[in-house]
C-alpha cells in the first residue's frame, strides 16, 4: 500500500531529482568556468544561467526544508553528523550566489576574472560534495543511540573515504556533462563547438566511472541489491539509464543539443532514482546495525504534519513547476550580452 | 566557552547578517511595484528610470540575502539537532511552505525582472516585480509564523518526546504572529524608504539626474512617513500589548520592570543593571506602562520579582535594545514629518543639512530591526521554545565546541568580506547614480 511516508519519501526524492537537474547544469557551467580561457566565453557562460540559477538553487533549499518537514530525524541527524563538510558546501554556495553580481559590478578585469575563478570553486566542491553526501548513505552512517538521542556522527576525513570520493567524481564529472550539454543551447561556433567535444570526452568518462562505482558498491554495500532484481520498477529505470546513457553521445554526432540534454537529464533522474529505490524504506542505513537504521516511518513527522505539507506542495508544486517553464522559454535561446547583463 | 553559547553566537551572527538585506528586500521591492506600475501606466519615463536604477541595487541586496540565507535553511539541523527534532513536526510546515510559495517566487520573478525588461511585455515585467515583492513577503510571514510559534507555542501537543501538530491554522495563527508579521513587515518597509530617500538626496546634493532623484525621494518620504506612523501605532503597541499578556516576563524585561505594581511607569531612560535585576537613574512617568499594556494606569503589570529566577531574561540586554529601537521608531516620524513638510513648502530640495541626514540615516532602520530582534530573541530567554523546550537542551550535541568556533571564524571571515564588498559595490552604485531612460524607450 502507497501511504503518506513512501508519498513523502517519493517526494523528497523528486525535489532531489529537480535539485539534481536543475542546479546541476548551473554547478557544471561553474567547473567549466574554470577551463574556459576567452573573457567573451566566460561571459556567455554566466549570463547562460544568470537569470535562472537563484530559482534552481530554491530546489535544494526546499528540498531541505522539505526533509526538515517530513523527516525531521533524518535532518537533525545527519546534518550535525556532517557538521564541518556541511559549513564548507554552505561557504561554497554563499561565494557563489554573490560572484554573479560581484562579477557584474567589478570594472576591472583582474577582479572579473577574480570572482569567475570563485564562481568556479564554488561550483566544484558541491558538485563533488553531492556526490560525496551520496556514496557516505549508501556506505551507511553510524546510526546509534547515545543518551537515548539518536546520532550519526562522522568525522570530516571520515567523509573522504575511497568510495564517497568516487561516487563525488562521478556526479562531478556527471554536472559537468550536464552543463556542457546545457551550454551546447547557450552559446555559438567554436565555444558550442568545444563543449560538444567535452560532452564526448567526459561521457567516456562517466561510462567508467559509473560501471566502477557500480561494481564497488556491491561490496560497500550488498544490502542495496537484496530483492531488488526482483522488482519490475528496478527493470524499468534500468532500461531508461541505458537508453538515456546511448543517447547522449547519439546527440552529440546529430550536433542536437536539445536531445543530448535532455539525455543527461533523464539519466541524473534514473540514477537518482536507481538509488532511491533500492535504499528504499531506509533513509539513512546504519553501518552499525542495520536493523537500527532510519526509516521512512521510523524518522519521520505525524501524519497530520504529513497530510497538511501534502496539501501545501499539491497546491504549491504545480504552480512552481508552471511558472519555470514560462520563465525558461523566456530566456530560452543563445545568451545575447546587453547593458543589462551580467 | 561552552557549547551552548557558541551555537547560540554562531546563530545570533549569521541570522543576524542575514537579517541586514531581507528587510531592505521587501521595502524596495514594494515600492518598485508602485514605481513601475506608474512607469507603465503614465507612460513616464522618470519612473521608469527609477525603477532600473533601484532593480539593480535589489539584485545586489538580494543576492547577498540569498548567500546569507542559504545557511539558515540548513542551520538548525547542524547546529540544533535536538530543537529539530523537537519542533520539526510543527516548523516543518511552515518551513516547507515559505520554499514552495515564496522561495521559488521571488527567486524565479527576479530573473524576470532583471533581465527581461523588454523581452516580455510591460505588464507581465510589472507582474514580475509584483510577484518578487509578494514572495519575499510570504517568505517573512512563515518565517514569522515559525519565530512566533517559538514565542507563544500552540496548535500542538507533546507525544512522542516532541511536540506533534494537532492544529494546522492555530500553530500558524498563535497568539503572536500576526501583530509579529504586521510589525516586521512594516518595518521593512521603512528600511526600503530610507533607502531609496537616503541614495536619492545623496544624488541631489551631487546634482546628479537630479529630476529622476527629486520624484524617488519625494516618493519615499511619503511612503516612509505613513509606515513609520503605522509602525508606532497600531503594529508596535498590538505588538506591546500582546507581549505583555503571553509573555510577561520578556515585557517586564523590555520595560525594566523589577517589581509587579498598579500603576506602573514607563521608564524612559535608565541604565537597567542584571544583577540582580535593576534599573539605575530611571527618568519614569507613572502609570503609563499600565496604560500602554492593558489600556488602564491603575492595571497590575507583574514584575521580573514574580517569576522564578532561572525563567527570566537577562535584563540590560532586552531592556537597552527595545528602547533604542523605540527610540530610533520615534526619531523616522520626526525626520520623516520634517522632510514631508518642507516638500510641502518646496523647499526640501534645497535644504542640504536634511538632505544629509537623509543619507546618514540609510542604516538607521536596519539597526532598529536588529534592536527589535535582539529584545524579542533575548526576551525569550532561557527557553528556545517558550514555556517547552530550554535553549541549553537544544544544540546539536556531537557537534563540539572546536567545531563551532571554527565555524563561526569561518562564517566571521566571509561576512566581514561579503559585507565589505556589498557596501563597497552599494557605495560606487549611488556615486555612480540613475541612468535616465528615454522617452522613446518608455512609449515603445
Amino acid at each position: 500500500m502507497i501511504d503518506l511516508n513512501i508519498i513523502w519519501f517519493l517526494l523528497v526524492g523528486v525535489l532531489i531529482v529537480g535539485y539534481a537537474i536543475l542546479d546541476g547544469f548551473d554547478l557544471g557551467v561553474g567547473v567549466i568556468q574554470l577551463f574556459t580561457k576567452d573573457e567573451n566565453e566566460r561571459r556567455i557562460n554566466v549570463n547562460a544561467i544568470g537569470p535562472v540559477w537563484d530559482g534552481n538553487e530554491v530546489w535544494l533549499l526546499t528540498g531541505g526544508g522539505a526533509l526538515f518537514a517530513a523527516f525531521p530525524i533524518v535532518y537533525a541527524t545527519v546534518f550535525s553528523g556532517f557538521y564541518l563538510a556541511f559549513m564548507l558546501l554552505l561557504t561554497a554556495l554563499i561565494f557563489r550566489a554573490v560572484s554573479f553580481e560581484f562579477r557584474k559590478y567589478s570594472e576591472d578585469p583582474k577582479n572579473k576574472k577574480l570572482w569567475d575563478i570563485t564562481f568556479g570553486a564554488a561550483s566544484l566542491v558541491p558538485s563533488l560534495l553531492f556526490g560525496v553526501a551520496i556514496g557516505n548513505v549508501l556506505r551507511g552512517l553510524p546510526v546509534q543511540l547515545i543518551d537515548g538521542k539518536v546520532t550519526a556522527s562522522i568525522s570530516f576525513l571520515g567523509l573522504l573515504n575511497p568510495y564517497a570520493l568516487l561516487v563525488g567524481i562521478l556526479s562531478l564529472v556527471l554536472f559537468t556533462m550536464h552543463g556542457a550539454a546545457y551550454m551546447t543551447l547557450k552559446s555559438n561556433g567554436s565555444q558550442q563547438e568545444r563543449m560538444f567535444k567535452w560532452i564526448n570526452n567526459l561521457w567516456i568518462a562517466f561510462v567508467v566511472l559509473y560501471f566502477a562505482a557500480t561494481l564497488v558498491t556491491i561490496f560497500v554495500a550488498p544490502y542495496l541489491f537484496e530483492g531488488i532484481l526482483k522488482n519490475p520498477i528496478f527493470w524499468i529505470l534500468l532500461v531508461v539509464l541505458f537508453v538515456s546513457i546511448i543517447y547522449i553521445p547519439i546527440g552529440v554526432k546529430a550536433k542536437k543539443g536539445g536531445l543530448t540534454f535532455l539525455a543527461s537529464s533523464v539519466l541524473i533522474a534514473m540514477m537518482i532514482l536507481l538509488t532511491a529505490l533500492s535504499l528504499f524504506p531506509k533513509l539513512v542505513p546504519s553501518s552499525i546495525d542495520l536493523a537500527a537504521s532510519l526509516t521512512i516511518y521510523n524518522a519521520s513527522s505525524s501524519q497530520r504534519t504529513l497530510t497538511t505539507m501534502l496539501i501545501i506542495a499539491l497546491i504549491g508544486m504545480p504552480l512552481v513547476i508552471g511558472y519555470s517553464i514560462f520563465i525558461y522559454r523566456v530566456f530560452r535561446g543563445k545568451v545575447v550580452i546587453n547593458q543589462d547583463s551580467y | 566557552m561552552d557549547a551552548v553559547l557558541l551555537a547560540r553566537i554562531q546563530f545570533a551572527m549569521t541570522v543576524g547578517f542575514h537579517f541586514i538585506f531581507p528587510p531592505l528586500t521587501i521595502g524596495l521591492s514594494w515600492m518598485l511595484v508602485i514605481i513601475e506600475f506608474l512607469g507603465w501606466k503614465k507612460k513616464n519615463e522618470i519612473y521608469v528610470s527609477i525603477g532600473k536604477y533601484f532593480g539593480k541595487i535589489l539584485a545586489l541586496i538580494f543576492a547577498v540575502g540569498v548567500a546569507s540565507g542559504v545557511v539558515m535553511e540548513f542551520q538548525f539541523g547542524t547546529n540544533w539537532a535536538e530543537y529539530s527534532k523537537f519542533v520539526g513536526d510543527i516548523f516543518g510546515a511552515p518551513l516547507a511552505a515559505e520554499g514552495v510559495f515564496a522561495f521559488f517566487l521571488e527567486s524565479t520573478f527576479l530573473g524576470l525582472y532583471i533581465f527581461g525588461r523588454g523581452k516580455v511585455s510591460k505588464g507581465v515585467h510589472w507582474f514580475s516585480s509584483l510577484m518578487v515583492a509578494v514572495g519575499s513577503t510570504i517568505s517573512a510571514f512563515w518565517i514569522l509564523v515559525a519565530n512566533s510559534w517559538q514565542q507563544t507555542p500552540a496548535g500542538y501537543i507533546i507525544q512522542n518526546g516532541r511536540a506533534e501538530l494537532t492544529d494546522f491554522w492555530a500553530a500558524v495563527f498563535n497568539p503572536s504572529t500576526m501583530v509579529r508579521f504586521l510589525h516586521t513587515f512594516d518595518a521593512a518597509l521603512i528600511s526600503g524608504a530610507f533607502l531609496v530617500a537616503g541614495i536619492s538626496a545623496y544624488q541631489i546634493l551631487k546634482n546628479k539626474e537630479t529630476e529622476i532623484a527629486k520624484k524617488a525621494l519625494h516618493f519615499a518620504v511619503i511612503f516612509g512617513l505613513i509606515a513609520s506612523l503605522l509602525e508606532v501605532f497600531p503594529f508596535g503597541h498590538e505588538h506591546g500589548r500582546q507581549v505583555a499578556e503571553t509573555q510577561p516576563e520578556k515585557f517586564a524585561a523590555i520595560q525594566g520592570l523589577y517589581t509587579s505594581q498598579s500603576g506602573a511607569p514607563v521608564a524612559l531612560f535608565a541604565i537597567p543593571i542584571d544583577n540582580p535585576p535593576t534599573l539605575k537613574a530611571p527618568i519614569e512617568i507613572p502609570g503609563v506602562l499600565s496604560w500602554l499594556a492593558f489600556g488602564d494606569v491603575n492595571a497590575k503589570v507583574k514584575g521580573l520579582n514574580e517569576f522564578d529566577k532561572e525563567n527570566i531574561p537577562p535584563l540590560f540586554l532586552t531592556f537597552v535594545s527595545y528602547h533604542n529601537m523605540v527610540i530610533l521608531g520615534l526619531y523616522f516620524i520626526l525626520i520623516l514629518a520634517i522632510a514631508a513638510y518642507l516638500l510641502y513648502k518646496k523647499k526640501l530640495f534645497e535644504k542640504k543639512k536634511i538632505l544629509k541626514i537623509l543619507v546618514w540615516s540609510i542604516p538607521l532602520p536596519l539597526i532598529a530591526c536588529q534592536l527589535g530582534w535582539i529584545a524579542a530573541e533575548v526576551g525569550r530567554q532561557p527557553w528556545i521554545v517558550y514555556g517547552l523546550m530550554k535553549t541549553k537542551d537544544a544544540v546539536s550535541f556531537t557537534v563540539g565546541a572546536g567545531e563551532v568556533l571554527f565555524s563561526i571564524i569561518l562564517f566571521g571571515i566571509i561576512y566581514l568580506l561579503l559585507g565589505s564588498i556589498f557596501i563597497y559595490l552599494l557605495v560606487r552604485k549611488i556615486k555612480h547614480g540613475p541612468e535616465p531612460v528615454s522617452a522613446q524607450e518608455v512609449l515603445s
